[in-house]
């Protein structure tokens, strides 16, 4: 029997279930391996019968911990995808303003009918089995992390710096062209593919699990750098790692 | 007798849209108690994130908005942070960024009238069974889609959340090579287009027959069919400067809903294909208009259920367009540039506004900064949230009309309508949800 998979998104843009749509034809490929059981962005169908589930966004309200407490009950295997998901990305830019001023600032005197908390990545809420990294994931990656689910391996994932794979494609570095890039801390895998399109590592696939604070440094003070600069581009995307 | 019934409708989870939306309806003999249009997302405060920014980041934070309309976003954000700066670009740049928006705007069509509006007119659930009974026209599907993402590609790095569209230009740009090549799978996909063109119209009876008289509101340019630029304008009344977006939005909130809603002239008005079409008609491509006619679509058309054929109407001028932008730039030639382009701009204090036309319709970034060029103040205005009052308004009137159907056939109805706007609700950053009791 093939097994059932589900896609459920939380606090997102739907960037990353839109790459997994924009798989086109290998979509097809992909459905004679497993039975789509729920993905609302694309069907009517909905089960709550599913071996894996697939969950894209942050958790930036306690309503929705129950939904991923009953997801991760209902799944064997949970699949974080997307920066949202796996490390808070964007959405934890709000997390370095006071709450109720973030309110405030969009919902003005109805702020205090908005629930909001910290954002967060999945892993705050619930054990993770996998990641697909990035904002957005890449098709090929997530192909992979699914062959591997299907094969009962663990999906193998980068932990060396984006420098790594930047070199290999030759591009100019982002600090010579002035660019502050913190790709010497980001975790690889996404083939450097925005210094590859003329700008500079975002950080979206989060630290490397051991990033090398000295080499960073290093460059810093190369390039005149200043270790607030570096936080100031860090909050983009760490703002969930930075506060653990 | 029928129209004595009682009838619940919880819809939870509106299928085949982007976001949460939720449809309420009860009925009790007969007597509609209560018709409701609810979002659920959760909000995600982007006018708050962006606040202490930096200029040369708000297109790369906001584009995270929405993942289907990111390209429209960036390029509303950098038009925005431009007007603020007083920075202007080269002429190339605005055609590479006009294909930008027909790329994006191919691409979010096709998804939507081929995968998510088709299984509707079809009697099926989701694409995926149409892949066995329809392989063919899933491919074709499949086919212009795939094309529409390598043109976002060859633009702009990728197709959500692009890289290559910054500040005052391009980082990186396409060799006239790779635009002769994407003209000439445009150029290909023609009779492809045509022959999708055909196939909804053999499906086109199944299009509800259903009118309400409403305002629709979009950008109007006196040269072209407004996408990238243009003064906002309404079927009802003058048209005026993006600065004055304001007076047209009117955000309110309204008691049964959290969401902000918009109105200008009426209740409600409507953005979008079919709001475009209203306005632009006459400026569209000549395929566009014959397909048009083939449906008799024409201005002002008040059946909010053909904003999906204004839609293919647009990816036939779209596709169209982009032939002749590519053929303009050709005659011209590419200036060249480095591959990590980086214009010098001038940092300076001030407030813009940038207001583009995006798949679900007209979308509007007005930022503030100071000295720095650090964000002090955002608001972001999107289509959805613009057209959340129209959908609600449309469910009211549409319900009394088919009252007499099945359960089963007023919720496949209402959902229909909610689906022909196409709403993307992650990106309603003002629209949120909640039960009030």
């Amino acid at each position: 029997m093939k097994p059932k998979v589900a896609f459920f998104d939380f606090a997102g843009c739907e960037g990353d279930q839109l790459q997994i749509a924009n798989l086109e034809e290998e979509i097809l490929d992909l459905l004679g391996q497993v039975e789509v059981v729920s993905f609302r962005e694309v069907m009517k169908e909905h089960s709550d019968n599913y071996d894996i589930a697939f969950v894209e966004g942050s958790c930036t309200r306690l309503q929705d911990e129950d939904r991923l407490k009953q997801i991760r009950k209902n799944a064997s295997i949970v699949v974080a995808i997307g920066a949202c998901a796996t490390i808070g990305g964007i959405n934890s830019l709000k997390n370095y303003q006071d709450t109720d001023v973030v309110k405030k600032i969009v919902y003005g005197e109805n702020a205090h009918l908005f629930d909001t908390y910290l954002a967060r990545p999945i892993d705050a809420v619930i054990p993770i089995d996998a990641y697909v990294h990035g904002c957005p994931i890449t098709k090929d990656e997530f192909l992979h992390v699914v062959k591997s689910l299907l094969l009962g391996k663990k999906p193998e994932i980068p932990n060396y710096p984006v420098c790594v794979e930047c070199k290999k494609n030759e591009n100019v570095c982002a600090f010579e062209r002035e660019e502050f890039c913190v790709g010497p801390v980001t975790r690889a895998g996404c083939n450097s593919c925005c210094v590859n399109e003329g700008t500079k590592c975002w950080g979206c696939r989060g630290l490397v699990d051991n990033p090398n604070e000295n080499s960073q440094k290093e460059v810093l003070v190369e390039y005149g750098l200043s270790v607030d600069d570096a936080i100031d581009k860090f909050k983009l995307y760490f703002g969930w790692e930075k506060k653990k | 007798m029928s129209n004595k019934k009682n009838l619940e409708v919880n819809v939870h989870h509106v299928t085949r849209v982007e976001g949460h939306g939720n449809i309420y309806v009860n009925v009790e003999d007969g007597i509609i108690e209560r018709c409701e249009w609810n979002i659920s997302e959760a909000p995600r405060f982007f006018e708050a994130m962006v606040v202490g920014r930096n200029w040369n980041e708000l297109h790369h934070i906001t584009s995270r908005i929405c993942g289907i309309c990111s390209i429209g976003h960036t390029l509303a954000s950098l038009k925005a942070t431009e007007a603020a700066m007083g920075i202007t670009i080269s002429d190339q740049d605005l055609k590479l960024r006009k294909l930008a928006l027909h790329a994006e705007n191919l691409q979010s069509h096709i998804l939507h009238v081929g995968f998510l509006i088709l299984p509707d007119l079809m009697d099926v659930g989701s694409v995926i069974p149409l892949a066995s009974s329809n392989p063919d026209e899933v491919k074709t599907v499949l086919a212009l889609h795939r094309m529409a993402n390598d043109m976002s590609n060859l633009i702009c790095g990728r197709t959500t959340h692009p890289q290559r569209l910054i500040p005052g230009g391009f980082s990186k740009i396409p060799s006239i090579k790779e635009l002769q090549n994407l003209k000439d799978r445009l150029k290909s996909s023609v009779p492809e287009l045509e022959a999708v063109a055909n196939l909804l119209k053999t499906l086109a009876p199944k299009i509800p027959d259903f009118v309400r008289e409403t305002e629709f509101i979009g950008l109007k340019n006196p040269n072209e069919y407004a996408l990238y630029d243009g003064k906002i304008a309404s079927t009802d009344t003058d048209s005026a400067p993006a600065s004055e977006y304001l007076s047209y939005t009117n955000e309110y909130v309204v008691p049964q809903s959290t969401a902000k809603w918009a109105k200008h002239n009426r209740d409600s008005y409507m953005v979008g294909a079919l709001a475009r079409l209203n306005i632009n008609y006459d400026k569209l491509s000549p395929l566009a208009k014959k397909i048009s006619g083939l449906f008799g679509l024409k201005p002002v058309c008040h059946n909010p259920f053909m904003n999906s054929i204004a839609q293919l109407v647009e990816i036939v001028h779209s596709v169209e367009d982009s032939i002749k932008l590519i053929n303009e730039l050709e005659s011209t030639g590419l200036e060249k540039q480095s591959d990590y382009n980086l214009p010098n701009l001038l940092v300076k204090s001030g407030q813009g506004v940038g207001a583009v036309e995006v798949p679900r319709g007209i979308l509007f970034h007005d930022y503030t900064y100071n000295d720095e060029g650090v964000c002090t103040k955002a608001n972001c205005i999107i289509p959805t949230n613009q057209n959340h009052g129209n959908i609600e308004l449309d469910l009211k009137a549409l319900l009394p009309q088919i009252l007499n159907k099945s359960k089963k056939e007023i919720e496949l109805n209402l959902e229909m309508l909610v689906r022909a706007y196409d709403p993307c609700i992650s990106c309603s950053t003002h629209a949120v949800k909640i039960h009030f009791v």
